[in-house]
């Protein structure tokens, strides 16, 4: 029988260190719903994902409710557009119709966001891949849920160099006309490097051709629940250190894997995965850099960070493998800054800088995150920062990504709100060096070898 | 049987356990097992029961009690067992 002290342990977990399940992500194919007419396509597109996704936001509140525990996001994510289009649109603009419809259709299910307006090009880009590219900038602006991605190499493949270049191009577009809103569009934009196709978390989600009609992916969160955890081993050694992460993040997973399994059965659709990210919030307590600083660091950022963030992230993987079966996405520890307090106070100390993020990201999920640039910094320099972030994912044989954000009009020194789960943050310098005449090569970076490894 | 976890926590008064247990006996809710401590005047119970005899929705139910919290000025949530035993036991 439960015990009054592990209920009440829970409950102190959902309400005082904000334990929550973050995103309930139905992924939905949408390869049955392509026509080469346009206006056929968008009706089947809008179709397909009400009914599929009809129930979604209720099924949600009805586990809320339930179980007590809050679902902060449900949304959806879609095959990649740039296939889903390839036959219809001719040009950049029909694909901002279909991210159009994307939009009205998210709004008509009531999800938080929709993903999967995406190419993947870790290998060259088909015409259809680099119209949907170049249609980012306008489909962003125009849009208000829908997410993008462009997955611009792999371990496999190498890194796509002519992609990465475009996309610095975009990023920048995209900053400019989204101005008005502090250039918001490029939060709503990911790169990355080795994309899974069953990431459930914004901006990168997208539902891959390798995946089943329709499926159920969940993100669990829990940082402030690790960091309570830690407060009460201060001092103690590495090995009770690591068992502590490791039963915080089974606990925690297992609330993903019960809450998965529920909505599954209430929708009628398969369960794909948990991923078993740390993702924190702007709330105060609901940060990954608090973890850092609870485990010895001044702030995030000190000499240490790495090292720290390797162990939590891994610890994380070990606690949460055990909780459930099926595990995926990107699981690990995510690192935004603007969505995470405690980052935000290393980079205002100037404790943390750009450079030893790129560190930072070596050893842990995703990458260079809701980071805040200056305005004027050159696409080129845009395009290197997101080369240098896809190298490391494709030399680790992991995921990495970036999103980045050049503030139109700001500089080093201001900040930037963003609003809501995605907070604010101070612009950071970037290295002022040039690399145009890197990023200008025509071509793609080979694949790396797998072995010698050193 | 559906077992579910009422849990209340607030300042102690007279009549708490009586109010909630009126609730749950109109709404043919059957109480499995009850604890409760009193830490520094602050009221702590938790109870479990059984909710397949009530035709009421579940989530009916947690918005009344929660309601019949803020009439008596305490915090009542009730949740499903499950979430505690995935949790708790492997």
């Amino acid at each position: 029988m439960i015990s009054q002290y592990e209920v009440l342990e829970t409950n102190e977990m959902i309400e005082k260190e904000n334990l929550d399940v973050r995103t309930i992500t139905l992924g939905i194919s949408l390869l049955d719903c392509i026509d080469s007419d346009l206006g056929k396509l968008k009706n089947n597109i809008y179709n397909k994902i009400t009914t599929t996704a009809e129930k979604l936001v209720e099924t949600g509140q009805y586990i809320e409710k339930k179980y007590g525990i809050p679902i902060v996001n449900k949304r959806v994510s879609v095959t990649p557009i740039a296939m889903v289009g390839g036959s219809a649109c001719k040009t950049s603009d029909d694909f901002v119709e279909i991210a159009k419809t994307l939009d009205e259709a998210a709004h008509k299910v009531g999800v938080n966001f929709i993903g999967g307006y995406s190419a993947l090009v870790s290998k060259g880009m088909t015409a259809a891949d680099e119209l949907l590219i170049r249609s980012i900038p306008k489909a962003l602006a125009s849009t208000e849920l829908v997410c993008s991605s462009v997955n611009v190499g792999s371990t496999k493949t190498g890194i796509d160099m002519d992609a990465v270049r475009l996309v610095g191009e975009m990023v920048k577009e995209t900053a400019e006309l989204t101005k008005d809103n502090d250039s918001l569009g490029c939060a709503k934009f990911v790169v990355f490097c080795n994309a899974p196709d069953d990431n459930p978390f914004m901006a990168g989600a997208f539902h891959g051709v390798t995946e089943a009609d329709a499926i159920i992916n969940v993100g669990v969160s829990g940082p402030g629940v690790v960091k309570t955890a830690l407060e009460k081993v201060r001092g103690e050694s590495f090995e009770v250190l690591c068992e502590t992460i490791k039963k915080t993040a089974f606990k925690v997973t297992r609330v993903g894997q019960l809450v998965a399994k529920e909505a599954s059965e209430k929708l009628n659709v398969p369960f794909g995965i948990i991923d078993l990210s740390l993702a924190p919030t702007p709330a105060i307590g609901d940060s990954v850099a608090d973890i850092l600083c609870e485990i010895g660091l001044e702030y995030a950022g000190a000499p240490g960070t790495t090292a720290a963030l390797a162990l939590l992230n891994d610890q994380v993987k070990k606690g949460g493998v055990m909780a459930s079966s099926y595990v995926g996405g990107l699981s690990g520890a995510f690192i935004p800054v603007s969505e995470d307090q405690g980052m935000i106070n290393a980079v205002t100390a100037g404790a943390l800088t750009l450079e030893k993020l790129e560190a930072m990201t070596c050893v842990c999920s995703v990458g260079l995150d809701m980071i805040a640039i200056p305005g004027d910094t050159k696409s080129t320099t845009i395009a290197g920062i997101i080369a240098d972030e896809m190298a490391i994912g494709m030399v680790n044989q992991k995921t990495t990504a970036v999103r980045i954000i050049p503030v139109i009009g700001k500089d080093v020194g201001d900040t930037v709100e963003f609003g809501g789960l995605l907070g604010y943050a101070p612009i950071m310098p970037v290295n002022k060096y040039d690399c145009s005449a890197f990023v200008n090569r025509k071509g793609r970076i080979p694949a790396p070898i797998h072995s010698f490894k050193n | 049987m559906k077992k579910t976890i009422i849990t209340v926590v607030g300042k102690d008064t007279v009549g708490i356990i009586a109010k909630v247990c009126t609730y749950l006996a109109e709404n043919g809710i059957n109480i499995l097992d009850i604890s409760q401590t009193i830490v520094q005047e602050y009221f702590n119970m938790m109870m479990i029961a059984d909710v397949s005899g009530t035709e009421k929705q579940f989530g009916t139910i947690c918005d009344e009690l929660d309601a019949l919290g803020k009439e008596i000025g305490v915090m009542i949530k009730c949740q499903r067992e499950e979430i505690f035993d995935s949790m708790h036991r492997i």
